[in-house]
């Protein structure tokens, strides 16, 4: 691994490069676009972004766990989970398959 | 939702912007987010989750029907961690 991590800030200069917003704006719609994915989950759509990936909703059902440590069970309530599929073409191109 | 309507919403939201300069940010961040994925990078946005990719080596296989064994080839395999803010409020 390259050991590199990409931000928002990154996000929001490629905008900046890409599309000629002003940097202010450029972040803002960054910021945006993660809200309005954010709300759309939130309230249990799944979203699907073409060539890149899905983001679903999993309900989880409530299950007995165990604090590992006291080795007291515990039960763990029903829950949402967000599970994240990358889309072949982005796990191809990942593999340099492409 | 889908990407074009992710677009729309965004066009909405933002009716001063050109459509076709809408579709270009959205493009740009997934693109942004794919290539940094294809370096080998990791792609943190606090609050909604990180993107990171994770190494498999090779390893022997077995067809599961058959029993026979297979060579599985090392591979890369993109993942996604959810951050805390929206982990939280799924469940509110």
């Amino acid at each position: 691994m390259s050991g590199v991590t990409i931000t928002r800030a990154d996000l929001a200069e490629a905008v900046y490069r890409e599309v000629g917003l002003s940097r202010n704006e450029s972040s803002s719609l960054v910021e945006s676009l993660l809200d309005e994915m954010s709300e759309a989950l939130i309230k249990g759509e799944n979203v699907k972004i073409s060539s890149f990936g899905s983001f679903t909703i999993r309900e989880k059902g409530e299950r007995v766990g165990r604090n590992p440590k006291t080795g007291v069970e515990v039960p763990i309530m029903p829950r949402k989970v967000l599970v994240f599929r990358a889309s072949h073409v982005l796990k191809d191109r990942i593999n340099n398959r492409k | 939702m889908t990407k074009s309507e992710l677009i729309q919403r965004l066009a909405d939201l933002n009716p001063h912007l050109y459509l076709r300069d809408v579709e270009k940010i959205v493009e740009t961040v997934f693109d942004e987010i794919s290539d940094a994925l294809v370096r080998g990078d990791r792609v943190e946005l606090r609050g909604f989750g990180a993107f990171s990719v994770k190494e498999r080596e090779a390893r022997l296989g077995r067809n599961p029907r058959t029993g026979a064994s297979v060579q599985v080839e090392a591979k890369r395999l993109p993942f996604f961690k959810t951050g805390k803010a929206l982990r939280e409020k799924l469940n509110d």
